[in-house]
C-alpha cells in the first residue's frame, strides 16, 4: 500500500495534481450548483415581492 | 423534421432539456471518472521513462484538451448569436467561460506539477503552454467584461465579439511562440513530446477524457439553466416554474 | 467614400493637435518606462544592449496601450460616435480612419522617439534603422487591435484596467516579432524574416480588425 502511494519516488507530485484536479472539479460543480439556486431563490423572491404589490 | 430543433430553440423547452440531460450526464462522468482513476492509478503499469510520474497525465491531457474545447464551444456559439441573433446560443456561451477557465487552472498547475520532475522546472516558455496561459487571459477578460457590462443583452454581444477575436488569435499566438522557440530552443524540451502510449496505459487515458467530456456537458447544462432563467426571468413560463417548484429544485 | 475616410481622419488630427497633451503623455510615458529598466537591472551596459530591444517594444506597447483609453471614450460621451454610426457611409471605414488618426499620433511618434532609446540602452548606431522599421511595421498592429478593445469598453467609466487585460493578450504576436526582430537588428542580423511576419500580422489586422471594431461600437452605443 505504501508502495502505491509512494509512486516510485513521484508521490508527490503525481497526488499534488490529481488533489489539485478534483479539488478544482469539485469547487466548479459546487459554484454551478450554487450560481442556480442562487438565481432561483433570487427570482423567486423578486416575484413574490412584485405579486406583493399588485394583489 | 427540423421539429425538433424549433422545439429545442424555444426557451423553457430548452431549458427543460437541460434540466433532464444533466443527471444523465452527470452521473455517468462521476462512474467514468471511478473507473478511468483506478486504471490509470493502479491497473497501467509505470511507464520505463518516466516511472510513476507520467501518472499525471490522466489529469493533465483531459483537462487541456477540455479547455480548448469549451473555448471552441464558446467562440462557435458566440458567433451563432452574433450571425443570428439568438439569444440561447449566449446562453451557452456564457456558461462555457467559468468551466472552460477551471479546465485551464488545472491544466497549467498539473502541468507544471509534472514539468518540474520531468525537465527540472515548473514552466518553459514553450508554445503549448503560453497559448494555454493566454488561453486562461482570454476567459478571465471575458468573465470580467461581462462583469462590467451590467445589461445582459449588451454583455452577451461584447463578450461575444472578443470570443471570436481570441479564437482567431490562438493559433497566431502558438505559431508564433512557435517560431520564437526555434531560434533559441531550450533542450530539455524534447521530453515533452507524449511517448507513443502502450494499450494498458492508454485506456484509462481515453476513460478520464470521455469522464471529462461528460462532466463538462453536465456543468454546462448547469451554467445554461442559470442563464436561461436569468435571462427569462419575466417570461410567465419561469414564474410558473418557480411557483410549483420548492426550495430543493 | 474616400473624402468621408479623410474627413473623420481630419477631424481626429484636429482634436488630437488641440488637446497637445493627451498627444504628449504617451511619448512621456514610454521615455519613462524606458527609464526604469536600467535604473531596475543596473547599469551594466551589456545587460542593456541584451534587454534594450524587448524593453522598447514592451514600452511601445504599454505607451499604445495608455493612448487606447480615450480612443472613443469623448466620442462616445458627446454622441460623436453616434453620429459616426448613424452615417451613410459605412461604419467599419470611418472607425479605420480613427484608427489610422490614432496611429498616426501615437504609434508614429513612438516610432520617430525609438533611435534616441536605442542610443540610451548603449544599442550600437547600426541597430536604429531595424529598430525603427520594426516599431513601423508593428506598431499599426498594436493600434488596430487596440481599436477592437477600446470599442467594447467605450461605454464603461473605469476600463483602463480591463482594456489591458482584454488587449495585452491579443498582442502577445506583435511583441514577439517585434522584440525579436529588434534583437536580431541589434546584433547585426537580417530582420528580413520577423519583419515580413510583422508586416503580415499587421495587414492581417488591418482587414480584419475594422469589422470587429465596428461590430463592438454598435454593442457599446446599444
Amino acid at each position: 500500500m505504501n508502495e502505491f502511494f509512494a509512486m516510485g519516488g513521484y508521490g508527490t507530485y503525481v497526488w499534488s495534481a490529481y488533489s489539485i484536479s478534483f479539488v478544482v472539479l469539485a469547487a466548479t460543480v459546487w459554484f454551478a450548483r450554487r450560481n442556480l439556486a442562487n438565481t432561483r431563490e433570487r427570482l423567486k423572491r423578486q416575484r413574490l415581492s412584485k405579486q406583493d404589490r399588485t394583489p | 423534421m427540423w421539429n425538433w430543433f424549433y422545439k429545442l430553440a424555444s426557451p423553457p423547452h430548452f431549458y427543460r432539456t437541460a434540466t433532464v440531460l444533466e443527471p444523465w450526464l452527470f452521473w455517468p462522468a462521476l462512474v467514468l471518472l471511478a473507473i478511468g482513476l483506478y486504471g490509470g492509478l493502479v491497473m497501467a503499469p509505470a511507464d520505463y521513462v518516466q516511472g510513476d510520474g507520467y501518472r499525471i497525465i490522466y489529469v493533465h491531457v483531459p483537462s487541456s484538451y477540455l479547455s480548448m474545447f469549451t473555448y471552441v464551444t464558446m467562440a462557435v456559439t458566440s458567433a451563432i448569436g452574433l450571425i443570428w441573433r439568438m439569444k440561447l446560443a449566449f446562453c451557452v456561451a456564457a456558461a462555457c467561460a467559468p468551466i472552460g477557465a477551471a479546465f485551464t487552472f488545472m491544466s497549467l498547475t498539473t502541468g507544471a506539477i509534472w514539468g518540474q520532475p520531468m525537465w527540472g522546472t515548473w514552466w518553459v516558455w514553450d508554445p503549448r503552454l503560453t497559448s494555454q496561459l493566454i488561453l486562461f487571459f482570454l476567459y478571465l477578460g471575458y468573465m470580467f467584461l461581462r462583469q462590467a457590462l451590467a445589461e445582459t443583452r449588451q454583455a452577451d454581444r461584447a463578450s461575444g465579439v472578443l470570443a471570436v477575436v481570441g479564437v482567431v488569435n490562438i493559433p497566431i499566438i502558438h505559431f508564433s511562440v512557435e517560431w520564437w522557440n526555434s531560434l533559441h530552443q531550450p533542450a530539455s524540451l524534447s521530453k515533452l513530446e507524449t511517448p507513443a502510449i502502450a494499450g494498458d496505459m492508454l485506456w484509462p487515458l481515453l476513460v478520464m477524457i470521455l469522464a471529462y467530456q461528460l462532466l463538462m456537458l453536465a456543468l454546462l447544462m448547469t451554467g445554461i439553466r442559470a442563464q436561461v432563467l436569468e435571462r427569462e426571468k419575466n417570461a410567465r413560463w419561469v414564474g410558473e416554474l418557480l411557483d410549483t417548484t420548492g426550495h430543493e429544485a | 467614400m474616400i473624402r468621408a475616410f479623410f474627413m473623420v481622419m481630419r477631424r481626429e488630427l484636429t482634436v488630437a493637435v488641440r488637446r497637445w497633451s493627451d498627444l504628449v503623455m504617451p511619448l512621456v510615458f514610454f521615455i519613462i518606462v524606458c527609464t526604469l529598466f536600467p535604473l531596475a537591472v543596473g547599469q551594466d551596459i551589456e545587460i542593456l544592449n541584451d534587454i534594450g530591444p524587448g524593453a522598447i517594444w514592451v514600452a511601445a506597447l504599454l505607451a499604445t496601450l495608455l493612448s487606447l483609453n480615450t480612443l472613443f471614450r469623448d466620442d462616445f460621451e458627446d454622441g460623436s460616435l453616434e453620429q459616426l454610426v448613424l452615417d451613410k457611409e459605412p461604419l467599419t471605414f470611418l472607425l479605420l480612419a480613427k484608427t489610422v488618426a490614432h496611429w498616426l499620433v501615437t504609434g508614429l511618434p513612438l516610432v520617430v522617439l525609438s533611435p534616441v532609446l536605442v542610443l540610451a540602452f548603449g544599442m550600437p548606431v547600426t541597430a536604429i534603422p531595424g529598430v525603427v522599421l520594426t516599431l513601423l511595421a508593428g506598431t499599426p498592429a498594436l493600434s488596430l487591435l487596440g481599436s477592437v478593445g477600446a470599442a467594447l469598453t467605450a461605454g464603461l467609466r473605469q476600463a483602463s484596467g480591463l482594456l489591458a487585460l482584454l488587449l495585452l493578450p491579443l498582442t502577445i504576436p506583435v511583441l514577439i516579432f517585434g522584440a525579436r526582430a529588434a534583437d536580431m537588428a541589434a546584433s547585426g542580423e537580417s530582420i528580413v524574416g520577423p519583419l515580413y511576419m510583422l508586416g503580415g500580422i499587421s495587414m492581417l489586422a488591418l482587414t480584419l480588425t475594422p469589422f470587429a471594431t465596428a461590430a463592438a461600437v454598435r454593442v457599446s452605443l446599444d
